[in-house]
């Protein structure tokens, strides 16, 4: 304390002595910076926008991550996730050493083994399953950077089985639907050029409770100049909140409402017509086919108002090209969601949006050479001829289809490594199937940094360290403008925790292998690839992000001639490959089922507080929002008897009945249907925070309708009702 | 005396939550206290809706009864202005602060159980930046500057949008502001 | 409709979802001061209008007591700190605006003239404790100093009584953040309060017939007098601002409705007027000596619900939509 305070005092009470006693370590606490700050670069890894940010810690201990001013991703800023990534290194139920699965006197239970003896297992395990059956079958399902070290490791070893979830559980139907249409998806970060769009329609795509930051950013930057957004969604989102025009649509008729726009704009010739005939082919077809689908047509399925579907579609003509449909990115819906995803597609054509400032603008990305080794052997057998022939327009795994064939004595694939992705509650009523699996499967690896569900069917379980404890593949995805940024460890690995290129290249050393990962430390490859573009590992480590100038124009010049990578190398309106493998070449309309009596919509998307099921436990995010809410319009509240703060246990059609949730009763929420957040409910008692907090949209996913074309999981056609619990809180 | 302001523009603002999460890491506070939070306020019938979202924090009030409130300074004015803050050391935690803060934007940190609040984070303003909440805000909906300027980024909202400030009625004269 | 609702959540304790920063400790502060305020300013009137022989337990006996109170008052304070080792920083400052700084400074003032209060009825009130302290040179210098002034010390000591009864209510009507504090009437009802708790005390100490006769009458008037100024603050709330009426609502039917009535107005004051009365009426029975005791629960309660309604009674009211208990798992 200060010295002229203490006189004072001790005159107050003439007892100096005792009273210092009663005031040691009385001086004001510290403000934040005061003391040693140290900072390094990173990219975060909360979700997968990866916006690149700085660690700072002070005095040694963590403080903050904040966004990186010169990256493109986040601008400067993350979002709320990023900014609480601190909170998975700090996360005190993070594994800690590797698990192997052991049978004591009849009883499984998970062993603590040291990082020598799990990988042991897993070598002699994968050497077993290639002498037995080939060393094609492992697959790996990867959803995270680090799953790019395992699938080195099981090419290499020979195996080519790869998928990730963010493709038949999320934008498959888009990247299928675009690429049949335009011959490229829209790739991540997504390809829309927001910030300059004087019209945005989103059909679904709830922007602001789906953070990913820069799409959040660009379309908040339209708002700034007024732009005007058409959200077209059941639930009154955020998004619609700051729309000009909401479109509270009956679940399930989006493709009613876009084919009655098409027929607007081509009715009253509002189209691109310049744009239409120099890109497209098959226009006759299409106006042919949405002739019938006038606004009154449309207003039957989706109860959207003749005139406002006009007014809607006027308002995209007149700012079109600048007009954006967005793509959306989860649209794993209702089973026809390729078509769907055409659907836009072929609207945005109409509008002349693809290529044009304010649409899609074409993407760049560093030549950044590959780390030079060894060319793997030649896969002894092509997996998706096998495993996904029903699939032939598939170019990717699917998370689903490839669980099935995990299944059983003949199954193709005999070994799993999952890394970075729960899957039990990521692909919908898969977890029965993924018990299953696990009986047949001669080898189950997990690599996680939780004890999330996923690892409860391992029989090795590989703890990794977080994004901040380790150096991640260098990040060079495709933006408006060419940009590295680089993801170095900030902290030691707590616990026995390892990066994910250490385990892959320890494993491949055992397999004789060695030859793929001819490095010490994963730094030096991208030391490597940065000194081939000019820059270094030290240089990097100083300023975290470069951007490089670009080298093609962004939009197409005016009356650009353009090879498309399609068939006919021109935007297919009509798809002659859709015709030929026997699927509509032009969207068609097909009514879903609605709930019965009593029964609601299973509605479900994102809060901004949380990614998934995977920050749940996440002590700074948990703080903001521990549990989910099932919304429930007031009438339904009524209905059932509950009001705010009230539990009750959804019970799907199928009479699968979920964890205790608590209602949030609110307008903002069609009376035919419920909403909750996805990612809660973990079931996992190991992870202390988030075990049994709310209600697992993914368990009430039982009827699940799958698309023809790209085979992934539609998960909205569920219903669900409400059970009361006796006790509210 | 520098009168410093906070301007929202509750238009863009999404809610997010993320100027919490700043504040909470930059000012290292315990788990289950907080200095800031987001309110939702959902007007009319489904489906004629508007909803606003709001970034709340102490209103570094141009009438701050918190301070006039504390018997022992330890709540004061920082510097020459209107930045509220508490002293701990002059802290006796008799809580009469909290109890006239018609915002209750007040806490009592623990475990050492002086008052504590929103700083306006001066450690950052000091040096020229924006608090850890504005400066976090994907949205960029947050707005920090001096009122006394009327150049100011601050002034120039106010001067152009239609605003409002919470609970006029006290007469505190709170110094955040919301676009609406 | 309008649905107002925190997103994240809101928990800051003994903040949300209301103020609970005052618990016990303010309210018997409050009401060991109202009663220090009582006994002096009795004393002191009896003192200086020479009754001591009409009102020997209040002239008497009585002084010796407001020391002893105070102190305990004082402690309860100190109890309420949650920053305790910081206490003497209460006098390192005058705020003129707080009258927390005020109270700590009058406290200061009061002590002292409290004491000689006592030192000055001392040797006739509890004369072995005098032959006690005259044992020391310190307290026979002390107490000859008391009763060479004794006049003087009763005038501060009728002053200074004043002051602390209003200031106990002052304390609290000065926050006009809480509704249902911030009214005019709380200081005078503070004050008679205190006064009606003294002559309680009274009541309960005097063996002298003519005393309790005019202490009861005293404590009737009292009574009524506080009966009375409750019923005109409520009934300025219910006739107040937005959040005033709001507040108001607390006692009527609200929250507060059966502690207000049921274990406050009823026992706390009610029965004691009834009870009196009949006692000069002169059907008197010896279990009638809980009417005091009643008296004095009622003058606590009054502070209590007070505090109570106060921190309930606010501007703001933060709705969850999670359940903010959860973050226990967190601290
Ligand atoms: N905070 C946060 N942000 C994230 C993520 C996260 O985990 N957390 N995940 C990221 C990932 S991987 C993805 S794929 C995206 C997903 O985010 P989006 O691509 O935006 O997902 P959607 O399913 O389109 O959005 C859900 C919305 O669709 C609405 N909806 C439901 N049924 C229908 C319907 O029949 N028609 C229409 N038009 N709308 C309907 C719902 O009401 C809800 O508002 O979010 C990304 N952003
Ligand atoms: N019911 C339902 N199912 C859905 C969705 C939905 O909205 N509802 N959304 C779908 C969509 S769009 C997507 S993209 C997918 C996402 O599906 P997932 O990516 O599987 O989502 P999470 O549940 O977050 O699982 C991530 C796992 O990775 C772990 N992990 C996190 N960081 C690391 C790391 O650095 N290293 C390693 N090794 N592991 C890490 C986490 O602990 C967690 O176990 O889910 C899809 N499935
Ligand atoms: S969007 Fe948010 S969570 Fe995702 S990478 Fe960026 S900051 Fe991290
Ligand atoms: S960070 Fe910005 S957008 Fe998010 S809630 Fe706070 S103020 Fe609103
Ligand atoms: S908001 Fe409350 S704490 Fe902040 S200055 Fe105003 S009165 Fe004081
Ligand atoms: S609690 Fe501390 S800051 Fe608040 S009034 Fe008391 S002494 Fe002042
Ligand atoms: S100004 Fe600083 S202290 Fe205040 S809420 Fe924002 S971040 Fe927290
Ligand atoms: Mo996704």
């Amino acid at each position: 304390m200060k010295r002229r305070e203490f006189l004072k005092l001790s005159a107050m009470f003439g007892a100096g002595a005792t009273a210092s006693g009663l005031l040691t370590g009385c001086a004001d606490p510290p403000l934040p910076g005061a003391g040693q700050v140290r900072t390094s670069p990173t990219v975060c890894n909360i979700c997968f926008w990866r916006c690149a940010g700085t660690v700072y810690q002070e005095d040694g201990r963590p403080w903050k991550v904040i966004g990186h001013p010169q990256d493109l991703h986040s601008q400067g800023r993350l979002c709320t996730r990023g900014t609480g990534g601190l909170g998975s290194y700090q996360d005190p139920d993070r594994l800690r050493q590797p698990m192997l699965r052991v049978e004591e006197n009849g009883r499984q239970r998970f062993k603590p083994v040291s990082w020598d003896e799990a990988f042991d297992h897993i070598a002699e395990r994968m050497r077993s399953i290639a002498d037995e059956h080939g060393n094609d079958r492992l697959c790996l399902f990867s959803h995270g950077v680090g799953g790019s070290h395992f699938r080195k490791l099981l090419t290499a070893h020979g195996s080519t089985g790869y998928t990730q979830p963010s493709f038949a559980q999320c934008r498959g139907p888009r990247d299928i639907g675009f690429a049949l249409t335009y011959g490229e998806g829209v790739g991540s970060p997504d390809r829309t050029d927001m910030e300059h769009s004087r019209c945005i329609v989103l059909i679904g795509s709830h922007l602001g409770e789906n953070l990913h930051n820069g799409q959040v950013q660009t379309w908040i930057k339209a708002l700034e100049k007024n732009a005007s957004v058409i959200t077209v969604d059941p639930r009154f989102s955020v998004a619609a909140g700051k729309s000009r025009y909401w479109l509270p649509i009956r679940p399930g008729t989006d493709i009613a409402l876009l084919l009655a726009w098409m027929h607007v704009l081509i009715h009253e010739d509002l189209y691109d017509r310049d744009y239409v005939e120099r890109y497209t082919k098959g226009f006759e077809q299409l106006a042919e086919h949405v002739r019938p689908f006038h606004p009154e047509w449309a207003y039957l399925e989706t109860g959207i108002r003749p005139d406002l579907i006009r007014e809607t579609a006027r308002e995209m003509a007149r700012h079109a090209p600048a007009s954006l449909v967005h793509p959306g990115r989860h649209v794993t819906w209702y089973g026809d969601d390729t078509q769907r995803s055409r659907a836009i597609a072929i609207l945005n054509a109409l509008l002349g949006s693809w290529g044009r400032k304010g649409g899609f603008y074409i993407q760049e990305r560093v030549e950044l050479p590959e780390f030079p080794t060894p060319a793997p052997p030649k896969p002894k057998s092509d997996w998706k001829a096998v495993v996904q022939k029903d699939y032939p327009l598939v170019p990717s795994g699917i998370t689903n289809v490839i669980i099935d064939a995990s299944i059983g004595a003949d199954a193709f694939f005999k070994g799993w490594f999952v890394y970075g992705t729960n899957l039990p509650f990521t692909v919908p009523s898969s977890a029965d199937k993924i018990a299953a699996a696990a009986q047949s499967l001669d080898l189950f690896v997990v690599i996680d940094t939780m004890p999330a569900e996923i690892t409860g069917y391992a029989d090795v379980v590989l703890p990794e360290c977080t994004y901040l404890e380790r150096t991640d593949p260098i990040r060079n995805s495709p933006e408006r403008q060419p940009s590295l940024a680089v993801s170095l460890p900030a902290f030691e690995p707590r616990h026995e925790t390892k990066p994910a290129w250490w385990m892959a290249k320890q494993i491949a050393e055992r397999l004789d292998l060695g030859q793929y990962f001819p490095w010490e430390d994963y730094a030096e490859v991208v030391d490597w690839q940065l000194q081939q573009v000019g820059s270094s590992l030290e240089e990097m480590r100083r300023i975290g992000v470069k951007n490089f100038p670009r080298k093609t124009a962004m939009y197409f010049e005016p009356g650009e001639t353009i090879q498309f990578r399609t068939e006919s190398g021109r935007i297919e309106l009509y798809s002659e490959t859709l015709a030929y493998f026997g699927h509509d070449p032009l969207p068609r309309y097909t009514p879903q089922q609605r709930p019965e009596e009593g029964y609601f919509h299973l509605n479900y998307g994102r809060a901004p507080a949380h990614t998934f099921g995977r920050t749940i436990n996440n002590p700074q995010l948990f703080e903001l929002m521990p549990e989910n809410a099932v919304w429930v319009n007031p009438l339904a509240a009524t209905r059932f008897k509950v009001t705010n703060g009230d539990y009750v246990r959804l019970k799907n059609q199928d009479g699968v009945t979920s964890n205790r949730v608590r209602v949030r009763v609110t307008e903002r929420i069609r009376p035919d249907s419920v909403f909750i957040v996805h990612g809660f409910g973990h079931t996992d008692a190991r992870q202390r925070l988030a075990s049994s907090q709310g209600a697992d949209d993914n368990g009430l996913m039982t009827r699940i309708l799958h698309d023809p074309i790209m085979g992934g999981t539609g998960m909205r056609g569920n219903f669900v009702t409400l059970i009361p619990e006796e006790q509210s809180a | 005396m520098i009168r410093y302001a906070m301007v929202i523009d509750t238009q863009l603002c999404i809610g997010c939550g993320d100027c919490v999460v700043a504040c909470k890491t930059e000012n290292k506070l315990p788990a289950g206290l907080n200095r800031d939070w987001v309110v939702e306020a959902t007007r009319g019938r489904y489906p004629d809706l508007t909803t606003e979202f709001r970034s709340e924090r102490c209103n570094h009030c141009s009438h701050a009864t918190c301070v006039h409130a504390c018997p022992t300074g330890a709540s004061h004015l920082w510097k020459d202005t209107n930045i509220v803050l508490v002293e701990a050391n002059k802290c006796t935690g008799c809580k009469a602060c909290i109890a006239a803060c018609p915002y209750d934007a007040r806490l009592i940190m623990a475990p050492d159980g002086y008052v504590d609040k929103c700083t306006f984070c001066h450690h950052r303003v000091e040096k020229g930046q924006d608090p850890a909440c504005v400066s976090s805000c994907p949205t960029h909906c947050m707005h920090f500057g001096v009122l006394n300027d009327p150049n100011s980024a601050v002034s120039r909202l106010l001067a152009t949008r239609q605003q409002k400030v919470l609970l006029e009625e006290t007469g505190n004269q709170p110094n955040v502001y919301y676009l609406t | 409709m309008l649905e107002e609702v925190l997103v994240t959540v809101r928990d800051n304790p003994h903040i949300d979802p209301a103020l609970t920063v005052w618990t016990w400790e303010i309210p018997a502060y409050l009401f060991m001061g109202g009663l220090t305020a009582g006994i002096m300013l009795f004393a002191s009137l009896m003192i200086l209008r020479g009754k001591e022989d009409d009102f020997p337990f209040v002239a008497r006996k009585l002084p010796l007591w407001a020391p002893i109170v105070l102190s305990v008052g004082m402690l309860f304070l100190f109890l309420d700190l949650s920053h305790k080792a910081y206490v003497w920083r209460f006098y390192t400052a005058f705020q003129p605006a707080s009258p927390m700084s005020w109270g700590s400074w009058i406290l200061l003032l009061v002590y002292p003239v409290s004491i000689l209060l006592a030192a000055c009825t001392l040797r006739s009130g509890y004369p072995w404790l005098g032959r006690l302290v005259d044992r020391f040179r310190a307290g026979t210098a002390i107490i000859n100093f008391a009763c060479r002034h004794r006049a003087l010390v009763a005038q501060w000591g009728l002053v200074l009584a004043v002051f602390l009864g209003f200031y106990t209510g002052i304390l609290l009507s000065a926050f006009s953040a809480r509704p249902f504090w911030n009214t005019g009437f709380l200081a005078p009802l503070f004050l008679i309060s205190g006064m009606s708790a003294a002559a309680a005390v009274v009541l309960l100490g005097t063996r002298n017939e003519h005393e309790r006769q005019t202490f009861t009458r005293i404590d009737i008037v009292l009574i009524t007098i506080k009966v009375a100024l409750i019923a005109l603050l409520l009934v300025n709330l219910a006739t107040g601002s937005r959040v005033q009426i709001e507040a108001s609502h607390m006692v009527f039917g609200g929250d507060f409705a059966v502690p207000f009535w049921v274990f406050f107005v009823i026992p706390g004051l009610m029965v004691p007027l009834i009870l009196e009365y009949w006692e000069l009426k002169g059907q008197r029975r010896a279990w009638m000596m809980i009417s005091p005791v009643l008296a004095l629960y009622g003058s606590y309660m009054l502070r209590h619900l007070t505090v109570d309604l106060g921190q309930t009674s606010s501007y703001v009211s933060y709705v969850n939509t999670f359940d903010p208990t959860l973050l226990e798992l967190l601290r």
